[in-house]
């Protein structure tokens, strides 16, 4: 009975409040909002925002940063994915890889920063030796103008959640045979992997480079990190406006949000006709007759692009750790002078409200999630009828929409009802963000369940009740810690809902990390950054190490 | 009508509509009833369809009756048919007394009496004293006699085997065969047989239903 509730409770979940918070930014956009006194409509307010000084340019990086990131991290995952599929070498760069998708954004951000400024990491390794640098070079390294900075941040960043997307879907297509194939036919490895596997591996994964570009046209949090300030994409810019005490503001921030939302839909509209271009290209050169026997180097490149972007990542968060725990750390030395846990003590008193704040909206969020997403899944054992293509893109939905197209007006909806800065308002508006995820990672482990052991249970006269109470779940349990570990560490990455929707009364180390970002203090955000990097860890640990204790002395339930 | 035994009466199971298996058939309590077909004719969808867990995409009809009783008016859980596959399917979250002892009807109380019942299975198939194993640590032959006791263990109306010797080497399989079909003499229980193999159907001794190509 339960379950029959599981999908459309999901739907109205995901969609409803993308809808009411697209129509709550729509209204004012256009002048109508009338508890701020706007009753007609009007298009003063876009005019208003056009003539705002730089706001073109705003709106180019925005549209600049969506695509660029797209394209790089999605070329260097194909081409790795053709070099290096069913090799030791692509298994041991997911072992390396998996775990950087839990990382939340911000956090990845800073450890980026901390790596790539004048005075970052990689300058105090080379410093002074190779550049005779004695003090920080006058460079513009993060938040230059271009915004060069913060594609590289995203870049590295998506890497991680393409490829472990594209490795998801590419069991369901004959690799090892169309290789063969392709390779009888005289085509290098890579050439092969682009005419015959690339075609079907790319449809299944469309949405999540679409769910990319619109994240990285949008974001917020990694754009204040590393992004350029003069003027600031727009999505940071809009931020600014919708948290002006400026009452009026309200219509004119709105405006902008329909601006980012009309970005980021020029962004895939933009994508979608280079993929034509693309697919062109491909059969352009199939119909040349071309091989390119010779793709080793091109392969090779592509595994040092991915053994980059993993160590990046890395060395940034060590970075972040050092400098939490950093007393003395002049430049140029590579380490500081002395350790101490100042910066920790001193912060402490302040983080236990943010840290109760984010723990407890990631626990909440993630179990209604978890809940809903198994209530899907019974609900389409019974049914016998997988989602099909409609259901996916709903799931995808909240990943589409430029978070800050709704979730502003969602805020003011919020604020209409009084709900606002409330615990269940939060935990809703993460949970709309948490849901696709914790649906992505657990469905297929889901589907791929052997269903004989519940008709052996039933034979056993054991009810439905029973069997998944006894059967089914026990012997998910892992998945779901981790589809549950997923979630977690979504939700605790959350940047912008929370701001909007917590109304900067509900703080989280994620809100507080990013606050801290113009300010400097490279110890102080080291906490921050490293808890926000710590908790989904945890999360993940718990995940691992729950079954492996529970069914310890059962062999089969190992991984 | 049968009164004792199994009785399938008309019973026609088809895909997109095409039908694959087309049967009305009874069986004596003891004896067997071996379905033979090629892989992929569909026969196992009518052990499927017996026990009440055939996928919704297919399209069914006719009767199943149990000693007069109307299985297909019930639920799965209440028909109480012994399924073995060819994989043993043992739960693996569970020792292999835990996959007997969930195995016995709660109409039989008390922990003692339901530890004695799964020990005295594990003797019936010669694992005396194996309730607190790993099931994965058994060797296949020896999954595959937890899988037989655990089905016995649940006082089932009937035995419905789908190819449960297939994976087994030649002289385990002559020995399982033997052991089940003993079993289900001792116990009285009408079996369905699903095969390919006609070594199989000969050691059954029942009658011999072909489906599917091999018609």
């Amino acid at each position: 009975m339960l379950p029959r509730l599981g999908p459309p409770l999901a739907v109205i979940l995901l969609t409803g409040p993308i809808l009411a918070g697209l129509l709550g930014t729509l209204l004012p956009a256009f002048g109508y909002l009338p508890a701020l006194g706007g009753t007609a409509f009007t298009l003063d307010h876009f005019a208003e925002l056009l003539g705002r000084p730089g706001i073109m340019m705003s709106a180019l990086v925005s549209l600049a940063a969506g695509l660029v990131t797209a394209a790089v991290s999605l070329g260097i995952v194909a081409l790795f994915i053709a070099g290096w599929a069913g090799t030791k070498a692509l298994s041991r760069i997911q072992h390396l890889i998996s775990p950087l998708l839990s990382v939340p954004h911000a956090a990845a951000a800073f450890g980026f920063a901390f790596l790539i400024a004048p005075s970052g990491m990689m300058s105090r390794l080379i410093s002074p030796e190779i550049t005779g640098w004695q003090r920080p070079p006058d460079l513009l390294i993060v938040n230059d103008p271009m915004g060069l900075s913060m594609m590289a941040g995203l870049i590295v960043k998506e890497i991680p959640f393409l490829l472990l997307i594209a490795l998801a879907a590419l069991p369901q297509i004959d690799l090892t045979r169309t290789r063969a194939l392709s390779a009888s036919l005289g085509y290098g490895r890579i050439a092969g992997f682009v005419h015959g596997v690339w075609p079907p591996l790319y449809r299944q994964i469309r949405l999540a480079v679409f769910a990319v570009i619109a994240f990285s046209s949008s974001v917020v949090d990694v754009a204040a990190i590393l992004g350029p300030t003069t003027p600031a994409p727009l999505a940071v810019r809009l931020v600014g406006w919708m948290s002006d005490p400026e009452l009026s503001m309200r219509f004119f921030a709105s405006a902008g949000a329909l601006l980012q939302l009309c970005i980021t839909a020029l962004a895939i509209i933009i994508w979608i006709g280079l993929e034509h271009i693309g697919a062109a290209l491909r059969d352009h050169i199939r119909d040349c007759g071309l091989r390119f026997r010779r793709d080793r180097w091109l392969a090779r490149t592509a595994l040092a692009a991915m053994v980059v972007s993993a160590l990046a990542i890395f060395a940034g968060l060590a970075t972040l750790a050092l400098w939490s725990f950093a007393g003395l750390w002049q430049f140029p030395n590579a380490l500081p002078d002395s350790f101490t846990a100042n910066a920790w003590m001193k912060t402490a008193p302040r983080i236990a409200a943010p840290l109760a704040t984010t723990l407890l909206v990631a626990t909440l969020s993630t179990l209604l999630a978890v809940a809903l997403t198994l209530l899907c899944l019974i609900r389409e054992d019974e049914t016998g009828k997988r989602a099909g293509r409609r259901a996916l893109f709903l799931i995808y939905l909240p990943l589409l929409v430029p978070q800050a197209a709704f979730l502003f007006g969602l805020q003011l909806i919020f604020v209409g009802t009084g709900t606002v800065a409330s615990l269940p308002a939060l935990v809703l508006a993460h949970l709309v963000f948490v849901m696709p995820y914790v649906f992505l990672s657990l469905g297929d482990p889901w589907r791929a369940f052997d269903r004989r052991y519940e008709a052996v249970a039933a034979g056993l006269g054991k009810s439905r009740a029973s069997t998944l109470l006894r059967i089914r779940l026990p012997m998910m349990l892992r998945a779901i810690l981790v589809g549950a570990a997923v979630g977690f560490a979504v939700s605790i990455g959350q940047y912008l809902p929370t701001v909007l929707i917590g109304a900067g009364r509900l703080e989280t180390i994620t809100t507080e990390a990013v606050a801290l970002a113009s300010g400097g203090n490279r110890r102080i955000i080291g906490v921050y950054a490293f808890l926000q990097m710590l908790l989904p860890v945890i999360g993940f640990a718990v995940a691992t190490l729950l079954p492996a204790l529970i069914f310890r002395h059962r062999r089969a339930m190992r991984v | 009508m049968a009164e004792n035994g199994l009785f399938l009466d008309d019973v026609s199971i088809a895909l997109n509509g095409h039908r694959l298996v087309a049967l009305a058939h009874s069986v004596a309590p003891g004896e067997v009833l071996t379905v033979m077909g090629p892989s992929g004719s569909g026969k196992s969808t009518l052990l499927a369809y017996i026990g009440g867990f055939l996928a919704p995409a297919f399209e069914a009809s006719g009767k199943v009756f149990s000693d007069g009783l109307e299985l297909t008016a019930l639920p799965a859980e209440d028909r109480h048919v012994g399924i073995l596959f060819q994989d043993p399917l043992l739960f693996p979250h569970m020792s292999v007394g835990g996959n007997l002892i969930f195995a016995i009807p709660a109409s039989v109380k008390g922990k003692a009496a339901r530890y004695a019942l799964a020990e005295a299975a594990l003797e019936g198939v010669g694992l005396a004293g194996m309730a607190a194993r790993d099931p994965d640590t058994l060797s296949g032959g020896q999954k595959a006699r937890v899988a037989l006791a655990r089905a016995l263990l649940s006082a089932p109306r009937m035995l419905l085997l789908d190819e449960p010797f297939s994976k087994l080497d030649a002289e385990l399989r002559g020995q399982m065969r033997e052991l089940v079909f003993a079993k289900a003499r001792d116990s009285a229980l009408p079996v369905v047989l699903v095969t390919h193999d006609a070594a199989d159907a000969e050691a059954a001794g029942g009658s011999i239903v072909r489906i599917g190509n091999a018609q």
